[in-house]
């Protein structure tokens, strides 16, 4: 594999350190955040941050860029005759002095204005002397050259692909003379192609000096990117790896603590079909958000598995099962009659099951409570009210059971959900989900930015609903996601869906080709 | 430089201290205009006091004023808490006014305890009707509902005084445009002999308890609250958002024409188009001051109505303009809008070098 052949050489310690963090310690209230926690990095390193959510890492990296000032501990960075000097605390200003730059998991381009327009913004005065800008326009294009980050500097950026977008983000990092980069999550939205490109470059960037700290949940990414791998833990350092000489399977279980039960999948019969599209069409305004006339099956006691990059139809194939958009055209069945009226509240009641893609926007009400939330999708059930008016005895007795069973950490009912980590909120939707025992399930991107520990619950508990009897369409651009889980695999590109067939029969290199347009020809090889 | 933090918990100490501390500052600066007309502060601000609370009479002309405020108040609390902007409660008013005058002028001859009722439910539906219209534009067109029910204010009070030229006008007025006077049947008797508070106060309370009940303790209130916070999460979840916001907007405007039913038929007994000194616009003051808590809007409208009376009766004595009392309910709201921003954001004091990136 190509990621496994870029993988730069490990590192020996005589390089120069050019950033220290030392004993860290940092609180909120009575929550530990960070504690006692140390990293060098020198000169072409590239270190993996990993760690369960709420682990502290993006505390962390909020400290090193001065967002937060820490209790205890001080972070150092090399000054230009190599000594070690203190970071001004609480100065985001003097990090990015200090030449530590850094790409955020959300992109924070201006969507209307170009690549080279975004790149020079906040630095050099967008209307200023032409002189200024072309010295600008070199700096950028030499950055190109060396770092192997191409992209169209001059169309906007609204315009660009999700990686292209990235590449100006990491060139925006790197314009600022950048010593250390940190990349945030930075796989989340790439296809393995653009991932294994990203890893490519990274080891380029490595090679020429820059040191780098990648932040991933995605295990295999780390082993393939990284030199050493920094495990927090709890807010707690927990261990330190050379990647070359650990596994998958050993820093797993630095992470969460216990070893990881690998999600089993065992082969059942599917039953009796679900769900069955003919033909539906949903026009949306662009390939992206339409579905052309789809085909499509779903039977009992089967996962289907929609492989796909982010934006190629999802979002429309997830709104029609949802019960949130009609199709334009076809027709959709339901347990073997056409359904003719497509509301979210019909197709909860007739038994399917809604896991949203976006936690935060449509799967909770962050100001509302837990126990809220948990009863959003069945107010007029006994337990929740009674005449139109709420039990709130009910919803607090169901919340605690839930909590207790689905393993929500959290103060309690009466917290906000909005103060819930992804991991706990994920879990908060999936007991809401799957506590009605639908019939069919929409997962879609269940596990997306949750730590191996709440993943390994989502799977396991998405088997269980197979097991008893759940047909689940479950929507992933995570291969490994959709290897461990599904029975069958269809993918999408452009709206279309296609069939890649029974699990057994795929290997990834296959379903990623499809996944970036290229056919069934692709498949046969 | 002084650095923003988002706050993780917005306590409720703060909720309830931030207004209060929000009039203080506004009384402060209030202080600097009066200083500068060479006034002396403590005798101005104790009279206004005194005039506002100083007699069983000054009080109930307080409550009086404060009576139409709670109305309008709950009636921006209720649409803004569904993130609907209704700005239209000064012409609700009127719609309810026009309807209790349509009803309760002699068009139905009924003894008080039907009269009167109907009265009510003629301008509260009149209300809720000026505001459907604008609430399912924008469900459906997704209208701005500011342009719209702004605009729409315009609209009704110049159709008021259309009628009060023409159709509605009382012919024993002598030439003045106002309607005939409401039957002795459909009038909201006074609380006390001899002074002018009502039984309007008593259906504003009624309606504060009611709404309460309904944002709290029901299953639409719940989901009004969902459609106000996340929309795209209520309707994933089942909630019919259109729904949820014309019942809404039905109650905010059914709220605002109880307000013109209760100027009407409690206070003037008769249709005048300038029976509202605003009392629509100011609803709106009372709701944010009151952060849109149902009870809260009785606390702030007996606190603006008691700065309008004040006001009056400091002017009178010591020849101040009673426009004092805008400029301190002005300053009041701007000083809790930003007490809005203190209460979700910590402030900290970066150093003169510190810079926000």
């Amino acid at each position: 594999m190509a990621a496994a052949k870029s993988r730069p050489a490990k590192n020996g310690d005589s390089k120069p350190v050019i950033l220290e963090l030392d004993k860290i310690s940092k609180r909120f209230g009575p929550v530990i955040a960070n504690e006692d926690v140390s990293l060098t990095l020198r000169r072409g390193d590239v270190v993996a941050l990993l760690g369960e959510n709420g682990a502290g890492k993006t505390t962390l990296m909020n400290v090193l860029f001065g967002h937060y000032v820490c209790e205890e501990g001080e972070v150092r960075v090399a000054s230009e005759n190599g000594k070690m000097v203190q970071l001004t605390p609480g100065s985001p200003q003097a990090s990015i002095d200090a030449g530590i730059g850094m790409v955020h998991q959300h992109f924070t381009l201006a969507e209307n204005l170009t690549g080279f327009e975004n790149i020079i913004l906040g630095v050099e005065p967008l209307f200023g002397l032409a002189n200024k800008r072309r010295e600008a326009r070199k700096k950028i294009e030499d950055l190109m050259e060396s770092s192997g980050l191409g992209v169209d500097l001059d169309i906007r950026v609204s315009s660009l692909t999700v990686g292209e977008k990235q590449r100006v983000e990491i060139l925006k990092a790197l314009f600022g003379d950048t010593r250390v980069l940190v990349l945030d999550e930075p796989t989340a939205v790439l296809t393995p192609q653009e991932s294994e490109g990203l890893f490519e470059t990274v080891a380029k960037l490595a090679a020429g000096g820059l040191a780098v700290i990648f932040i991933s949940h995605k295990l295999h990414e780390v082993l393939a990117a990284s030199h050493r791998i920094v495990v927090l833990r709890g807010g707690k350092f927990v261990g330190e790896l050379i990647t070359a000489d650990s596994d998958k399977r050993r820093i797993a279980e630095l992470m969460v603590g216990h070893e990881v039960p690998g999600s089993k999948r065992e082969r059942i019969g599917a039953g009796d079909i679900v769900l069955k599209f003919n033909r539906a069409n949903v026009d949306g305004i662009d390939d992206r958000r339409s579905l052309h006339d789809a085909d499509f099956e779903v039977r009992e006691k089967e996962i289907v598995g929609i492989a796909g990059v982010t934006g190629n139809g999802q979002a429309a194939l997830a709104a029609l099962i949802s019960g949130l958009v009609e199709p334009d055209s076809g027709t959709v069945e339901f347990q073997g009659k056409t359904v003719t009226k497509f509301t979210p509240k019909i197709f909860m009641n007739s038994g399917i099951g809604r896991i949203p893609e976006d936690r935060h926007h449509d799967g909770v009400v962050g100001s509302m409570n837990v126990s809220e939330n948990l009863a959003i999708e069945n107010l007029d059930d006994d337990r929740f009210s009674n005449n139109g008016m709420l039990r709130f005895a009910g919803f607090r007795k169901y919340a605690e059971n839930v909590i207790d069973a689905y393993d929500v950490r959290c103060s309690g009912p009466d917290a906000e959900a909005r103060l819930l980590s992804g991991g706990n909120m994920q879990k908060l939707i999936l007991a809401r989900v799957l506590d009605t025992e639908p019939k069919l399930i929409l997962a879609n991107q269940p596990t997306r930015g949750l730590d191996v520990g709440a993943l390994t619950e989502v799977h396991k508990r998405l088997l269980a609903a197979r097991e008893r009897g759940a047909g689940v369409v479950l929507i992933s651009e995570d291969l490994d996601e959709l290897f461990a889980l599904a029975d069958r695999v269809v993918v999408i590109h452009s709206g279309n869906l296609e069939d890649a067939g029974e699990i057994e029969n795929l290997d990834r290199a296959s379903v990623g080709l499809m996944m970036a347009g290229h056919s069934t020809e692709a498949q046969a090889s | 430089m002084i650095r923003m933090e988002p706050r993780a918990e917005t306590s409720r100490r703060i909720a309830i201290i931030a207004p209060i501390a929000a009039v203080v500052v506004a009384l402060v600066l209030a202080a600097i205009p009066l200083l500068a007309a060479g006034q002396n502060l403590g005798e101005a601000y104790g009279l206004m006091f005194k005039g506002a609370f100083g007699s069983a009479f000054s009080f109930s002309e307080t409550l009086t004023r404060a009576t139409p405020l709670i109305l309008t108040g709950l009636a921006a609390a209720v649409a803004f808490r569904a993130k609907f902007w209704n700005i239209g409660g000064e012409g609700q008013f009127y719609l309810g006014a026009l309807a209790a005058v349509a009803v309760g002028t002699g068009a139905i001859s009924a003894p008080a305890w039907i009269l009167l009722p109907l009265v009510l439910i003629a301008g509260a539906a009149a209300g809720a009707v000026g505001l459907i219209g604008p609430a399912y534009l924008k469900t459906r067109f997704n209208t701005d509902e500011v342009v719209t029910t702004l605009l729409l204010n315009f609209i009704i009070i110049l159709l008021v005084q259309m009628l009060l030229q023409g159709a509605l006008k009382d012919p024993m007025s002598l030439g003045w445009p106002q309607s005939e006077p409401i039957l002795d049947q459909a009038i909201l008797p006074p609380l006390v002999d001899r002074f002018r508070v009502h039984w309007g106060l008593i259906v504003a309370l009624g309606a504060a308890i009611a709404i309460y009940i309904v944002m709290r303790h029901t299953v639409l209130g719940f989901q009004l609250r969902a459609v106000g916070e996340n929309p795209h999460a209520a309707r994933h979840a089942g909630i019919s958002v259109s729904g949820t916001m014309l019942k809404a907007a039905a109650i905010s405007g059914a709220l605002a024409g109880l307000a013109g039913v209760s100027e009407v038929a409690g206070l003037k007994g008769y249709l005048t188009s300038d029976i509202s000194p605003g009392f629509g616009y100011a609803g709106i003051v009372v709701a944010m001051l009151a952060g849109l808590s149902p009870i809260g809007v009785v606390i702030s409208s007996i606190f603006i109505a008691a700065i309008f009376v004040g006001a009056d009766s400091m002017s009178r004595a010591i020849g101040v303009s009673n426009y004092l009392a805008d400029l301190v309910v002005a300053l009041s709201l701007l000083c809790v809008l930003v007490g809005g921003v203190a209460a979700r954001y910590k402030f900290r004091w970066m150093g003169l070098k510190g810079r926000e990136v």
